[in-house]
């Protein structure tokens, strides 16, 4: 057990170090930080300076570990474009987004799961048929454009829900959460539903080819013969089974979801992370953009951390074969 | 001869199952007629989008030709510019087409190459690719593909970053895809390397190089035909999206993203026949590709079946 979650943590650990040298070299080597920092009247000599007190000539290396230091005490540097630190920036930002990211993933597990085995069960009923088509439909519609035909239906044509901002929000310390206001939960309806959209297929899709896999093994053949009921054996042997890799799923999808939500930020107005970070991409404000990176992959890889430690816990298959991590 | 032999008869298996399956002929058929469209566009299209001297600004607005106050010189209607839609739809297709099938291709070759060594040679190099296959996936694609179109940003020139948009948009889609091929050429190429086909070719002195390319890859081919298919989609879906969000391709050169992000604007002013058709055009591309790609992985994975 303490083998595995070491060499897990090793690896994520890794991944940290490769991502935080990737947002190193994209802050030092794209643009040259104090040519955006000063006037155009600011001498050659004085713009030396500056590059010697920001530590800008000293070895690379010791900026990369200066960076890292910066990084792991949540110093991020100061934005390009609106001089503000970006730790605040971001920090403000990002209950937006999570909210966003918690509703749709709730959408996305409510319908996507009972859809899954419902189609898996009934992989010939008409009604079947038809959620997977839909589902294929829906794999293939772009999420802006989900979300541009929810706001022409219900922002404009009927009226019923807000179509960009975030409504009410009400402040618990830094937290600025809209769950609390009618407001703030209607303004939530239409992004969530949008970003979910996606996710819900994928889900459907996978606990769908996950329970026909489990379906299909000796162990429900044995049971069939053993005369066990057959709802018995479907909720209580097939749907245990094919729930271990649905965690996988829902902590992978987690990660798609703060990502792309960029985009549905992008067509609701929606004040996150997202949108900070699109921004950055269109004003090349490198040091938002580093930060980002960073913290999207370490949301990544603790995600990816908790479900393998999860996975070990409940699946005592993944204890026995000790080399299978 | 053997690998040759089952080749084929895979391949007749795929026409038989495909003479079969009427939704797969008719996304058959849709995906043909959007590959047509889009390589003969110039020969279709009314007018060119490219053109400027070609439409004027006192015919844009103007609705579809079959509605009230639509003009019989605009099948489908115009756009805030006076662009003929049904053109710039085709030469958008085109473009999405263009940017999506090169992506694809990097991504192929990039993944597939890699991973195809890494199986083989196996020890060290396996485990530093598999390691930055890992990083790679701790970053979804969106990001990728937004977070190269910033760098090309910062690091070329402005004028040359117009220039070169295509190809920093292919490579910007292309590396977020190439995972995919990567683990699964490697995972095939573990199986294929202890066959004796290839232990032959070893006995036989053949460059490693040579073996892998002749002797494993077309062995290990149809798992990756699926993935590029679906990739396909993924990757339209991709430069639509980045068009749509303005870091893709210039609003100035119509692609079905930069044209529904136009449409957007004015569709809540009644104008929606500039953001319903290239939606609509956009939306049968993918669907067909994923229904291509959909059915080609039932095939080529009997277990599905």
């Amino acid at each position: 057990m303490l083998g595995f979650i070491a060499r897990r943590l090793l690896q994520s650990i890794f991944v940290m170090l490769t991502v935080s040298l990737l947002a190193f070299a994209l802050f030092r080597f794209v643009g040259d930080p104090v040519a955006v920092m000063v006037g155009q009247e600011t001498s050659i000599e004085d713009q030396e300076r500056l590059r010697d007190e920001l530590g800008l000539n000293d070895p690379v290396i010791t900026q990369y570990t200066r960076f890292l230091g910066d990084l792991a005490t949540g110093n991020f540097g100061f934005s390009y474009r609106t001089r503000q630190p970006i730790g605040e920036m971001i920090l403000d930002r990002m209950p937006a987004t999570l909210e966003l990211g918690i509703v749709s993933l709730l959408i996305s597990l409510i319908v996507g799961i009972p859809a899954g085995i419902y189609t898996a069960l009934r992989s010939d009923g008409v009604l079947s048929n038809a959620i997977l088509i839909t589902t294929l439909i829906g794999v293939s519609i772009p999420t802006f454009v989900i979300g541009i035909f929810l706001i022409y239906l219900f922002g404009v044509q009927l009226g019923w829900l807000p179509t960009f901002g975030r409504g009410g929000v009400v402040e618990i310390g830094w937290w600025k959460t809209s769950f609390l206001t009618i407001d703030g939960l209607k303004a939530l309806i239409l992004p969530a539903i949008t970003l979910g959209v996606y996710q819900l297929t994928l889900t459907m899709r996978l606990v769908r080819a996950e329970m026909q896999d489990v379906l299909n093994t000796d162990f429900i053949t044995f049971a069939t013969a053993r005369g066990i009921d057959y709802r018995s054996i479907h909720y209580r042997h097939a749907l245990r089974n094919s729930m271990i890799p649905v965690i996988t799923i829902i902590g992978l999808q987690f990660g798609g979801i703060i990502a792309f939500s960029i985009v549905t930020e992008s067509v609701f107005q929606w004040p996150g992370m997202g949108l900070l970070f699109l921004d950055s991409i269109k004003f090349v404000d490198v040091p938002v953009m580093a930060t980002y990176l960073v913290l999207i992959a370490l949301i990544f890889v603790i995600i990816n951390l908790i479900v393998d430690i999860l996975y070990f816990v409940i699946d005592p298959r993944v204890r026995l074969k000790p080399e299978a991590g | 001869m053997l690998a040759y032999w089952n080749r084929i008869k895979i391949e007749n298996e795929l026409i038989y199952l495909f003479l079969r399956n009427p939704v797969a002929q008719v996304a058959a058929l849709i995906a043909t007629i959007s590959i047509l469209g889009a390589l003969f566009a110039p020969l279709i299209a009314p007018t060119d989008p490219y053109d400027l001297a070609s439409f004027d600004l006192l015919d844009s607005f103007y609705p579809p030709s079959w509605t009230d106050g639509g003009d019989p010189r605009f099948l489908i209607g115009t756009d805030d510019q006076g662009r003929d839609l049904f053109s710039a739809i085709l030469y958008g297709t085109r473009l999405s087409l263009l940017v999506g099938l090169s992506s694809v291709i990097f991504a192929a070759v990039l993944g597939t190459s890699l991973g195809l060594a890494a199986g083989y040679i196996g020890g060290r190099f396996d485990a530093v690719v598999m390691r930055i296959a890992d990083v790679q996936l701790s970053l979804p694609a969106i990001l990728t593909a937004l977070l190269v179109d910033g760098i090309a940003r910062g690091i070329l020139p402005r004028e040359q970053h117009e220039d070169l948009l295509l190809v920093v948009l292919t490579v910007a889609i292309g590396l977020s895809l190439w995972v995919d091929f990567a683990r699964t050429a490697r995972a095939s190429t573990f199986v294929e390397r202890n066959k004796e086909y290839v232990q032959a070719a070893e006995i036989m002195g053949l460059h490693p190089v040579r073996i892998m390319a002749v002797a494993i890859l077309p062995n290990i081919l149809s798992p990756l035909l699926v993935i590029g298919t679906v990739d396909l989609a993924v990757a339209i879906l991709l430069e639509a999206t980045l068009s749509f969000l303005g870091v893709g391709v210039p609003p100035n050169q119509p692609s079905l993203g930069t044209l529904i992000d136009i449409g957007t604007q004015y569709l809540f002013s009644g104008e929606w026949w500039i953001v319903i058709f290239p939606s609509a055009t956009l939306i049968f591309l993918i669907v067909s590709v994923n229904v291509l790609g959909d059915f080609m992985r039932t095939v080529l994975n009997p277990r599905l079946r």
